[in-house]
């Protein structure tokens, strides 16, 4: 089956589909690949390249489209103004394709691809489930983003993001808030932070608090207990008016002090919430920047203007909606392999020919179209496939945990006592009946094995095999009774089972000591 | 050569056996510590012949010469892969001499005892062949599973535990019998019964544990052909036997311990032998939960050529596979390039408690690169750049 990857028409749009990599892993999963010409260039990735590791460069955009029987691409399809033609009439009838379609915002083309029998896959549509973490392009692009965002900050930035102590004075740190710690957020705060500046983050999911901190930022919390914002799939749900309310008084306040703010605050299905006002940003320092991650659907804050940077109130207000088409080649090998881990999946025999099979959450999420049937949305999971864990694994509450706690002390309290009582009975016994001479023996095998446990403790793990083996010799000691046997055997019977004895528990002492002695050799600092 | 001076000698040699297990603590007096083993066993094993009368000197003489130089041949043969194998097969031996030295006890006992002591005298017998039966066939079968003679699968027949408490009933039953009886003809019966009951129950036991539960296993038997040399000591009246015995049942017992913190196991249920019945090692939690993403030696490559520090987790696989040189090449390679290359081992790789360190020192691998588990875990994810695991092959 032959996979074809088309130049982006989209402007602006730097990003490709497939990298030579990638399509050198495609053809190993048995199929042909075609590629546009100067489909990659923008991403600096030659044709040249492409040809090397095994694909064919098609000669015009429309017989790339006519002759794939699998397109994969990054933007949804769009009508070509070039060829005056739109490129889903452009695809064969029957064939696939791999991109994003945001199929909540296109009804229109998912029926225009459901009437040609194009079987499609939505990349943003992927369940969020760890499964499919290897195809997730949203997570990938959102790393990018926050990534290039402090970098766009930076830039139009007047000062060093890191303080410095100079000769010519002393430059105080920048310091950023983020607002949103989902992929993106925490990006922009592990960016941020790796240049030097004060990071603070805040997001309504209390949950990521330790995320937040382990890359290195400050949470700002609300004094909020009530309220958990954490919606289905790992996003955000909408929060009730009070706690937007503190929310709000929390980025005013924190607005007056910052010098970058970088927001990519979303919900699902919504438009961005406004969170940045008006009157924040004008209380903002001078030459203070804000990078709306959010800017495509609206924004958060209310000045940005979608794709654009404009200054307002002496702040700059950055508004790109394609920050990681500004990372074009990054951007485009991390999409590349995603595509790449989704149509491995849709080939298991690696034969080059796709198998949809609807069985399977991960492709079930992702099929947006079948044949000629529109199958977005998805049916809702019987259990929503946020963090519901399987029965069984679910992390118990604190009650659950002190009830198990308190449970296995008592148990293990219980259990201490009757070893206790069985010890002293059976100390009692052997005290009260056994005869003298066994008492003398059981004294010294008392001590032995305490001896034993002290000593064998500070062996260290490396050695333990030798020290199985060393003990193991040792414990051929047993020859000395043996001996004592086959010296004072009356009957051959006795004899030949001492005999046996001996020989055998000899080869153990033997074996024993030789092959500790060989293992040791080979150990060296 | 008087009791006396015996008991001495004897003395000696415990002294030099504790420093023996002493010295294994550590890599530079391990060596050593093996030397002092030796010169134990030689002391104590010139005392006996020295103090027993001449009238069976040559036979003693020959099964001992015999029986080392064996055991030398063995263990200068022998692949360092095939270590667990060879440690489980000493162990049964260890096990058929108690039982033969159990039965020599019992026939034709070195000292004559009447009344308490007798009846005392008797248990130990009995217990002394019991452990020695169970450590031999166990062993034997672990032996078996370890060289793939015997599938390492586990053996689960329905009602197992039920068979084993049988099994131990029917062996305290023999045992009320063997202390009643007088004569010396039913004893041996009961003896021999009971022998072969415990033999079927050491081969069960061992059955029913999976390959990869194996560590446990051997330690565990190593435990046990410990107690059993101590139970023939009490039998003998033997104090050198005696403090043996408990010293290597002591260490087999606390590396058993060891291995079962490491896996997550409770102690009391692996030396019930309840052990084995889940394959928890390595079943997944939650397994929706975890993502394995296959990649192919040339991105191994590329990884580790990007990497600054490298940790390599081996497994039963790198036994298996007699990667052993193959990773120790790379690991020059890779320390030639200025890259940091630690090895990651986990208690229970392999099939013996310290496995992997053996099979690396073998490749020349220095010592020093090993790490403890719980020091690698602690230490942050984010300093690593590649985690290399070598997998273990169930």
């Amino acid at each position: 089956m032959k996979i074809g990857i088309p130049k982006e028409i989209f402007t602006d749009e730097r990003r490709v589909a497939a990298t030579p990599p990638s399509v050198h892993k495609l053809i190993a999963l048995g199929y042909e690949v075609v590629i546009e010409a100067g489909a990659g260039e923008a991403a600096h990735y030659r044709d040249e390249a492409y040809e090397h590791v095994g694909a064919t460069i098609a000669a015009d955009t429309h017989s790339l489209w006519s002759e794939a029987d699998f397109i994969l691409k990054v933007r949804a399809p769009m009508h070509n103004a070039a060829l005056d033609k739109h490129e889903a009439d452009l695809m064969k009838e029957g064939a696939f394709l791999a991109s994003y379609i945001w199929p909540g915002q296109n009804p229109e083309l998912l029926k225009n691809l459901a009437a040609r029998n194009i079987t499609t896959f939505a990349i943003d549509s992927l369940p969020r489930i760890s499964r499919a973490q290897k195809m997730d392009a949203l997570s990938a692009m959102a790393n990018i983003a926050g990534y290039r965002a402090v970098v766009e900050a930076a830039n139009h930035f007047g000062r060093f993001f890191t303080g410095q102590m100079t000769a010519a004075g002393k430059v105080p740190p920048a310091k950023v808030m983020v607002i949103g710690a989902g992929v993106a957020g925490l990006a922009a705060v592990g960016a941020a932070n790796s240049l030097g500046a004060i990071v603070r983050a805040f997001d309504t999911r209390l949950e990521v608090k330790e995320q937040i901190e382990s890359m290195g930022a400050e949470f700002l919390q609300l004094d909020f207990d009530e309220e958990e914002g954490s919606g289905t799939g790992g996003y955000a749900k909408q929060m009730s008016d009070e706690f937007i309310k503190a929310e709000m008084a929390l980025f005013a306040e924190q607005a007056k002090e910052v010098d970058i703010i970088i927001t990519t605050a979303l919900i699902p299905g919504k438009p961005a919430p406004k969170l940045i006002t008006a009157d924040m940003v004008k209380s903002m320092k001078p030459g203070s920047v804000i990078v709306d991650l959010a800017s495509e659907r609206g924004g958060n804050c209310e000045l940005t203007e979608p794709g654009k940077i404009v200054n307002q109130h002496d702040v700059t207000l950055i508004g790109y909606t394609d920050l990681p088409s500004r990372m074009a080649k990054v951007a485009s090998d991390l999409y590349a392999t995603n595509l790449f881990h989704l149509v491995t999946e849709l080939t298991p025999e690696k034969d080059g020919q796709p198998k949809v099979n609807m069985e399977d959450d991960v492709i079930r999420g992702l099929t947006v179209v079948q044949n000629n049937d529109v199958t977005w949305p998805p049916p809702q999971p019987e259990t929503p496939v946020s963090p519901k864990p399987a029965p069984g694994t679910e992390e118990p509450s604190a009650e659950q945990k002190a009830a198990a706690r308190k449970e296995s002390e008592r148990r293990s309290l219980i259990g201490k006592g009757a070893a206790l009582i069985l010890t002293i009975a059976a100390l009692y016994g052997v005290g009260a009946y056994a005869p003298e001479s066994f008492l003398r023996h059981f004294t010294v095998f008392v001590l032995a094995c305490f001896i034993g446990w002290q000593v064998v403790w500070n062996v260290t793990a490396s050695l333990h095999t030798p020290l199985m083996s060393v003990t193991n010799a040792i414990s051929g000691i047993i020859v000395i009774g043996a001996i004592l046997h086959l010296a004072q055997a009356d009957s051959v019977a006795v004899g030949i089972m001492a005999f046996m004895a001996v020989l055998i528990a000899s080869i153990n002492v033997g074996g024993g000591f030789r092959v500790t002695h060989r293992m040791l050799k080979m150990f060296r600092r | 050569m008087g009791t006396g001076l015996v008991s001495v000698a004897y003395v000696v040699a415990s002294v030099l056996f504790i420093f023996s297990l002493g010295g294994l603590s550590h890599q530079e007096s391990a060596r050593r510590g093996n030397l002092y083993g030796v010169a134990g066993i030689l002391i104590a094993l010139v005392a006996t012949m020295a103090s027993v009368s001449d009238s069976g000197l040559v036979a003693i003489v020959i099964a001992v010469l015999v029986g080392a130089s064996i055991g030398v041949a063995i263990a200068n043969k022998v692949e360092m892969t095939q270590m667990p194998q060879l440690v489980a097969l000493l162990h049964s031996f260890v096990g058929l001499a108690a039982v033969l030295v159990g039965f020599s006890g019992y026939i034709d006992p070195l000292t004559h005892t009447t009344g308490a002591e007798h009846t005392i005298k008797l248990v130990e017998v009995f217990v002394g062949i019991f452990i020695g039966a169970i450590t031999f066939t166990g062993s034997l079968i672990a032996c078996g599973k370890l060289d793939g003679r015997i599938d390492s699968k586990a053996l689960t027949l329905p009602g197992r535990h039920l068979m084993n408490l049988a099994a131990l009933a029917v062996s305290v039953l023999l045992g009320a019998w063997f202390l009643g009886t007088d004569s010396m003809a039913l004893g041996i019966l009961a003896l021999v019964l009971m022998t072969v009951v415990a033999a079927v129950l050491g081969i069960h036991l061992i059955m029913a544990i999976g390959g990869a539960d194996m560590p446990v296993v051997v330690s565990m038997l190593n435990s046990y052909s410990g107690w059993a040399a101590a139970s023939i000591g009490f039998m003998l009246g033997n104090d050198l036997l005696i403090v043996t015995g408990a010293l290597v049942g002591s260490s087999g017992a606390i590396l058993s311990y060891i291995m079962c913190k490491a896996m997550n196991r409770s102690f009391i249920s692996v030396i019930l032998g309840g052990f084995g019945q889940t394959s928890s090692s390595s079943a997944a939690v939650g397994s929706d939960d975890q993502v394995a993403l296959e990649t192919s030696a040339d991105e191994v490559c590329e990884e580790l050529r990007n990497a600054d520090s490298v940790i390599i987790v081996p497994g039963y696989g790198m036994a298996v596979a007699q990667a052993q040189s193959g990773v120790s090449d790379m690991t020059k390679l890779l320390r030639e390039r200025g890259v940091t290359v630690r090895f990651g081992i986990h208690p229970v790789a392999g099939r013996l408690p310290g496995h992997m360190n053996v099979l690396l020192a073998e490749a020349h691998v220095p010592t020093t690169s090993f790490w403890r588990w719980t020091k690698l875990t602690q230490t942050s994810r984010a300093q690593m750049s590649c985690w290399l695991s070598v997998p273990t092959t169930q």
